[in-house]
Parts: structure tokens; sequence; C-alpha cells
């Protein structure tokens, strides 16, 4: 266990340095003069060459990337370009404030999608199955930020029982600071569900036919404990690769739902340091939701194997 | 019938007087497939048609028509600026079609060639391009395309190229497995014996024997290039104004959202049923290429 322990979190580490010398190498590489993005077209050439120096532009490529990459190693992000701030703790912020999104959408989802599919399952084939296939299509279907705009109309403009965008920090008192919570995570919960559900009702359906199944029921168990205790738990272990890929979804997510309701976190980091050309803070961020990524994915490998005795130590992982 | 075969080969000669063989017997056409061809075939005829049946000019500014709720003059309202919404839904309809296609095609350019390669040649080459993969799925699609797209002034052909650069590693990793699996057979055996070239037995043995799973996994790539498309205009960093891009026409309409909500309801909606059109055409065609995989939901 030690031994596939170490190679997956090497591997890790060298996804991560890839992913930063990628990440460093689009942002350089890509047609564009740092010092005039940041100046703007008219600045004078002089002010453009003192730009330059101070921010070592002439410097050869492998040498920016190893100030930075160093810097990075001891903690140390640099500096946002338009806002004159080091950008650690803006990163820190906005990456709590996006996992209360993603980490609340995902339990949800968990629960939501695994409890539907098991549904739809027992159902198969009747109405009601029906009814959650065409609910949770219609999920993947239409775009995130179509969802955002729907909600808003829906719970701000109809109904008025939600604020349309925006954040208020938990010192503002609970409801205030869940009121801007439910919107977003109602839109990535609803456009990511479909997946789990889908899933756990196909591997829902399959378990249930299958001989361990029938003999639980012979021995006289209700079949509510057939269900939960002897179904599922073998049924879930797909699900569980899949809640990893929508861990990873959401971070995607969250960059056209933080938009849509002007909420503070990583993906309107993203955006805005696009938005802006802050190269510094855009490298950062993607490097962030890149380990972040990486991370789930490794927690849903070891759940799987902790959960699963039949692959124990996963030999030959890559 | 016997004459038909160009090399002589390629025909049976049992095949001659039966020109149906009966030993492959025909499943039925699955349902949603043809749902999913009707929606499909009529958006795209729609797009087709767009200049000639649109009602209105899609992109005419007119002050006195602005804001105006559906009705018989226009169907599906007005927007800000006066101009019909159906007519900018219509002529959206190419714009979507393109970036799906286009972008899909960039995916497939690049992506089947280094899967052939990777799942033909395996060893170090196949480590280098599998573990390259794994590093751009490393990164959420849309964050992949908004760094390609952050340096460069945006316009649409780049997103489509930034789109289709993100779905590169899925098609080749499905390239890939589709390669290890025919690798085997008996026919590219036969023509390594030939001692064919490599590039022949990749493209003239491999590749069109490995063209239906790709043609079903690229339709459902094409969905995601759209919404993945879309969601970038959307974030400004695809079309821009005054073009009538879906994800554009619903990002512009958002600040009217309680007063016009048709103005933002209406290329959703058209999203949503190409979306799910395509989805319906590509796992019907999946379920009747190979009915195992009919449980199968994966997609990244």
């Amino acid at each position: 266990m030690a031994g596939y322990l170490a190679r997956r979190l090497a591997f890790i580490v060298l996804v991560l340095v890839a992913v930063s010398i990628l990440v460093f190498g689009i942002t350089s590489l890509l047609p564009a003069n740092v010092a005039y993005l940041i100046l703007g077209p008219f600045a004078p050439p002089e002010q453009v060459r003192a730009l330059e120096l101070r921010l070592g532009l002439n410097d050869p490529i492998w040498e920016q990337y190893g100030r930075w990459a160093s810097g990075i190693l001891r903690g140390d992000l640099g500096e946002s370009m338009l806002m004159n701030r080091p950008i650690a703790p803006l990163l820190w912020e906005a990456i709590v404030r996006s996992l209360t999104l993603t980490v609340t959408s995902f339990i949800l989802i968990a629960v939501i999608g695994v409890t539907l599919g098991v549904i739809a399952a027992l159902q198969h084939g009747r109405p009601l199955d029906h009814t959650v296939s065409v609910a949770t299509y219609l999920g993947i279907a239409v775009p995130e930020f179509f969802w955002a705009i729907v909600v808003i109309l829906v719970f701000a403009a109809w109904l008025g029982w939600l604020p349309s965008a925006g954040y208020e920090p938990l010192s503002a008192g609970f409801w205030v600071w869940a009121q801007h919570i439910i919107a977003p995570v109602m839109t990535l919960v609803f456009g990511h569900l479909a997946h789990v559900s889908r899933l756990t009702r196909s591997s829902m359906i399959e378990v249930m036919q299958s001989p361990y199944v029938t003999a639980a029921r012979a021995k006289g168990l209700p079949e509510r404990v057939v269900v939960i205790r002897h179904a599922l738990r073998n049924a879930l272990l797909p699900t569980i690769t899949v809640l990893a890929l929508d861990f990873g979804r959401l971070m995607g997510g969250i960059v056209v739902v933080e938009t849509v309701f002007a909420y503070p976190g990583l993906g309107r980091l993203l955006v805005f340091s696009i938005q802006n050309r802050d190269l510094p803070t855009l490298q950062a961020a993607i490097l962030v939701v890149a380990a972040i990524y990486a991370i789930a994915n490794f927690a849903a490998d070891l759940l799987y194997v902790w959960l699963n005795p039949k692959i124990r130590y996963g030999r030959g992982v890559a | 019938m016997a004459a038909a075969s160009p090399d002589g080969l390629a025909a049976s000669p049992l095949a001659v007087d039966d020109p149906t063989p009966a030993a492959v017997p025909r499943r039925p056409v699955p349902l949603q497939l043809k749902a999913g061809l009707v929606i499909v075939v009529t958006i795209v005829l729609l797009g087709l048609l767009a200049p000639w049946i649109a009602p209105h000019p899609w992109d005419t500014i007119s002050m006195r028509t602005r804001f105006l709720p559906p009705s018989a003059t226009y169907w599906l309202g007005t927007d800000e600026y006066g101009r019909d919404v159906l007519s900018r839904l219509l002529m959206g309809t190419r714009l979507s079609l393109a970036m799906g296609v286009s972008a899909t095609f960039v995916s497939l350019a690049f992506g089947v060639p280094i899967g052939l390669a990777a799942g033909y040649f395996r060893g170090r080459i196949d480590e280098v391009l599998m573990r390259s993969a794994d590093v751009l799925m490393a990164i959420p699609p849309i964050m992949l395309g908004l760094l390609v797209l952050a340096v460069t002034p945006p316009s649409l052909w780049k997103t489509a190229v930034a789109v289709g650069f993100v779905y590169i590693p899925p098609i080749a990793r499905v390239t890939r497995s589709v390669t290890l699996a025919l690798a085997n057979e008996d026919f590219i055996q036969a023509a390594r014996a030939r001692a064919e070239s490599a590039s022949y037995i990749l493209f003239r043995e491999i590749l069109p024997n490995a063209w239906p799973p790709l043609i079903v996994e690229a339709s459902l790539r094409v969905t995601y290039a759209i919404l993945l498309g879309s969601a970038l205009s959307f974030l400004g960093l695809g079309a821009q104004p005054p073009s009538s891009d879906w994800g554009l026409m619903i990002s512009e309409a958002r600040s009217f959202i309680d007063r016009a909500p048709w103005i933002a309801l209406a290329p959703g909606f058209a999203m949503c049923l190409l979306v799910i059109g395509i989805n319906l055409v590509g796992d019907g065609a999946r379920e009747r290429l190979d009915p195992r995989l009919k449980s199968r939901v994966g997609k990244g």
C-alpha cells in the first residue's frame, strides 16, 4: 500500500509540474507583450522598457519560469499585476469561497443523485423511472449559464426569495450568507446530477438481478436491508469514480456560475484576471485548480481501493 | 455484383449469389436514434436556410421595436436593440453548429493520429503521449479553454480552435483503446507479415475499422464543443457583438432577464434541444453499434 501511495503522490507532483510548465508556457509564448498589455497600447517606449526590466521579461524563458516556480515552492505566488497585491491571500479567500460552493454542491449531488438513481432502478421501466431520466438528461443538455439565468429569473425576479447575485460573508449572519449560496449551488447541482443518477441507476439494475441479491431475498431479509446493505454497497463502486470526475467538473462549473452570480471565488478571479490580462494571478489560479482536481481524483482512487477488496493496492495503476 | 470489387479480393465468392448476407440480422433502429435524427436534421436545415427563412433582418437596430414581447409579427419578441429574436436565433444556429463541427474536427485531426500512434507502437511513445494527455486532462476543460484564449483578442474561430484543442486528449484516448483492440486482430498481423509500412497499417487498415466507435464519440464531443464554445462566448471570450451566437445572446440578455426573459430563454431552449438531439443520436448509435455499452455515461 505504501508503495502504491508513493507512486500516486509522485505522479500528482509530476502532473502539477507539467501543468505549471504548460500554464507558464502558454501564457508566455502566445503573441502578447505583457508590458504593453499592462500599460496599454499607447504607452511610451521607455516606460515599457522600464517595466520589462522590473518584471524580468527580457530574461530567457526558462529563467523566468525558474524564478516563478521557485517562488511558488517557497509559498510566494507573486504579485497580482493589476491589483498590486500579493496573490496568495487573494487566492486563499477565493479558494475558501469556491470550495464552499463546490463541496456543498458535491454533497448534494452525491446524496440526491444516488437516491434518484436507486429510486429509478427500483421503479425500472415505470413512469417514475422515465421522469427521473428525462429530468436529469435536461440537466446535462442545458449549459450551466442558462440554468443560472433560469434560477435568477424564477427565484430572484419572480418569487423574490433569493438575491440575484453577490456574496455576503458569514459574519453578516448565517441566513444572509446562505441566501447568496443557495442559487449558485442549485445551479451546480442541477447541472451535474445526471451522471451520478444515471450510473447509479444502471449499476443498481444490474446488481439487483444478481444471484446474491436473490439469495438475500430468499433468506427472508426485508427489502430495505437487501437494497441498502447488499445491493447499494456494490452498486456504488462505479458511482464513486464518476463522483470524483464530477468534482473536477464542478471546479470547471464555478467559472461560469460565479461569473453569473457575481460570486467572488476562484472562477471569478480567473475570469477577472483574464479580462484584465493579469497573468501571474491567472497562472496561480489555474495551478491551484489543477492541484485540487488531482487531489480529488487521488482521493477517489483511494476510496475505491478501500471500498473494493477485489483490487487491493491496485498494482500497475499509473 | 461480383464486378463491384476493385481489387478482386474483398468480395467473397459466396456473396455473388446472395447480396444480402443473412448472417447479420438487422437490429431495429432504436427510437431515440430516430427522434434524435429528426431533431438534428430539422435544426441543421433551419440553420442552413436561415438567411432565407428569417422573418426579419437579424442585425438591424431599431429603437422603436425594443423589448417587444412575442407576438404575431415577432414570434419570439425583440431584444434590447429592437432586433427580432427569432431571426437572430436562426442565424445563431449556424454559429453553434459550426462551432461544434469545426472544434470536433480539430480534436479528431490531432487526437486520432495521436491515439493511433500510441495504441499501435505502445512502449515509450504510448507512455509519453498518454501522460501528456493526462496533464491536459488535469485542467478542467473550460479553464484550459480560458487559458488558450487568455492572451489573444477573442474571436469565434479562435474559440473553436481552443475548444478543439481541449478535447484532443479524450479523442486520443478512445482512438488508442480501439487501436489496442484492433492491433491484435489477424488482418493486422497479416499486414505486418506483408511488411506494410506503419502508416499504411495505421491509416489504411486500422483507421477504417476504428471509425464506428470514433464517430459515436465524435458526435458526443460535438455537444460538449457546442456547450463549451457557448460558455466561452458567454464569458466574452468567443463571438463578439453584434454576433448572434447563442452564448453571447444569453450573456447580453442577462441584464434584462426580469423585463424581457424571452431574449435569453429562446437561445437557451434552442441549445437544449440541439444538445439533446445530438446526444440521442450518439447514444442511439452507440447502442446499435455495441449493446454492451448501453449503461456507459462516461464524459469528460
